[in-house]
């Protein structure tokens, strides 16, 4: 049996008559990459909040590194790396001196934490600004800084509230390349992102959440599988066109037809499908592709605007 | 724990939060230092020497020794202010440091009791080197007159935690920079002008006394001209316990408005 390093069983978070996660249970296993996934509003980031105990939990059972996050906060936080949504570096200090004054709140002194220090810097490629101003650095390497940040102390679990957004497809890459090196040294990442391919990208395992509630859950493949298929069709023709080519594919078993405006999505359509899109020949009209993560959450959350 | 709880939640995090406050300063002092040092030499003369002239008091006593127990008091209070009121709202909201600070194992708590140490060290040597300013100037104007006076630097240390933790509390509840206009114009302000620093209140009728009594930077006045006079008075005891109580209570206010600021 795998060690778990998050356990949560109806975990419930209110704000007045406001409830932001409604009785969501999940385990997230020792070593793993865990990936909260859904629109804005879904209650992931509350839910990371209360996992990083700077939210308090109004009811169900959380468990974090083995301690509960009711009784024992503080000893989570010393367990947790954190990094936030936003970048809240201290303007006032040095990157370098950043990262020390930050390791002396987990209780390490600036000896200690030299090596980690060091270590995380280079890592992020921010050895030669160690002296800069914060203010002074790019968006991209804020966010690195935020990332190394999180690990002066060492710490074997980290939670990252959204690593990537706003950063350039370079650094975003760069971001992945050394979450996925921590966690092939032991480190368990969990972290919440509305970027389908990071999803797919770093998690072993995710849930889908909506409106405070998961909705589903399982490795990204799977997910794929179960919910949009391997193959997707787009169909980009008339209304008047539809009722024929639909009526090839519809029928079979697991097949899903959803019409969005222009576009007709077949999930599931297999064999018939290829067929299809093979005979049409026009790409721009009938295109078969890969199902990927975006079709699993869109067909599960909806395609309205959530906020 | 509850955002009322009266113990609060304290480990040596406390005192890391000071020293953060201190490395910046460290940095910074050039820009941060010099110019305060300037101040209060400024004031001294100007009102010790250039007003003093005009000012006879029914005492009989110099002005400007009159006006020495007051600007050990004035000063200190602006130190704590600009550190805990302004400051603290900038780390609140516009530079994020409270937040992050508390996702590692630092409570709010331990934040908030930090910044109070904090902007009560700034206090203190604020009136320290304000004693050593009057102290040098002493053969010329006759403003320290006992060595009773060396006591003026552990009594700061009250009206300093009591001035960091009102800040605080105001900074808890701001939702703008804007709104310290207020704090400053309404609260701070009036105890300049009306904590006792600048006329005696003895003359004053008796309501305008009793008023007086519940501005705390009169106390702290008080508690000065008794030191730096040598004139121990028994009064001084409730000066002390005024400061201590109401430092207590502010104190356990601020913790409560943080908490409720920060604790989503």
């Amino acid at each position: 049996m795998t060690a778990l390093a998050v356990e949560a069983e109806g975990l419930v978070k209110r704000y007045g008559a406001f409830t932001a996660v409604d009785g969501v249970s999940f385990a997230v296993r020792d070593g793993e990459c865990f990936g909260f996934l859904g629109p804005n509003g879904a209650g992931k980031s509350t839910t990371i909040k209360m996992i990083a105990c700077v939210s308090p939990v109004t009811a169900g059972r959380l468990v974090v590194g083995g301690f509960d996050a009711h009784r024992s906060p503080r000893a989570i936080k010393g367990l947790l790396g954190v990094v936030p949504q936003e970048d809240n570096l201290d303007p006032d200090l040095p990157v370098r001196k950043n990262l020390e004054v930050y390791g002396r709140y987990y209780g390490l002194s600036a000896a200690e934490a030299r090596a980690n220090i060091d270590e995380s810097l280079a890592l992020f490629h921010l050895v030669e600004k160690a002296g800069a101003k914060v203010d002074d650095l790019s968006g991209g390497m804020k966010r690195r800084l935020v990332i190394a940040r999180a690990l002066v102390h060492d710490p074997r679990i980290l939670v990252l509230d959204e690593p990537t957004t706003g950063l350039d497809p370079q650094a975003r890459h760069l971001v992945w390349q050394k979450l996925r090196l921590l966690k092939s040294r032991g480190v368990t990442l969990i972290l919440t992102t509305h970027y389908m391919d990071e999803a797919a990208h770093l998690c072993d395992r995710l849930v889908i959440m909506h409106r405070g509630k998961i909705l589903t859950e399982g490795a990204p493949k799977a997910l794929i599988s179960e919910h949009a298929g391997d193959q997707v069709l787009e169909l980009r023709v008339e209304p008047g066109e539809r009722a024929a080519l639909l009526d090839v594919l519809s029928g079979g078993p697991g097949v899903a037809i959803e019409e969005v405006e222009d576009i007709v999505y077949v999930f599931g359509a297999g064999e018939a499908g290829t067929k299809l899109a093979a005979a049409a020949g026009d790409a721009n009209r009938v295109f078969m592709r890969p199902g990927n993560l975006e079709d699993v959450f869109l067909r599960l959350t909806g395609r309205g605007l959530l906020d | 724990m509850s955002a009322f709880a009266i113990r609060p939640d304290l480990s040596p995090g406390a005192y890391r939060v000071w020293q953060r406050n201190r490395d910046v300063l460290l940095r910074l002092w050039k820009s941060e230092f010099l110019a305060q040092l300037v101040e209060p030499v400024f004031v001294i003369l100007a009102l010790g020497i250039g007003l003093g002239q005009f000012v006879e008091l029914t005492n009989g006593q110099d002005y400007v020794e009159f006006l020495a127990p007051g600007l050990l008091a004035m000063f200190p209070m602006f130190a704590a202010v600009f550190e805990c009121a302004w400051g603290s709202y900038v780390k609140l909201e516009m530079q994020g440091t409270y937040r992050a600070v508390v996702a590692t194992p630092v409570s709010v708590d331990d934040v908030i009791t930090g910044e109070i140490l904090w902007g009560t060290t700034r206090s203190v040597a604020n009136a320290a080197y304000i004693l050593l300013v009057a102290t040098v100037l002493s053969p010329w104007l006759s403003m320290v007159n006992s060595p009773w006076a060396l006591l003026v630097v552990p009594a700061a240390v009250l009206p300093g935690v009591l001035f960091s933790a009102i800040s605080i509390c105001f900074a808890s509840v701001a939702r703008a920079m804007s709104q310290f206009s207020y704090f400053f114009n309404l609260v701070v302000n009036p105890m300049f002008w009306f904590g006792g620093a600048f006329f005696p209140f003895d003359q004053l009728p008796a309501w305008a006394q009793v008023l007086g009594w519940f501005i705390p930077l009169t106390h702290a006045v008080n508690l000065y001209r008794g030191l730096l006079g040598g004139h121990m008075h028994a009064s001084m005891v409730v000066d002390v316990v005024w400061l201590a109580v109401a430092s207590g209570f502010f104190y356990w206010l601020a913790l409560v408005g943080m908490r409720r600021r920060l604790v989503e």
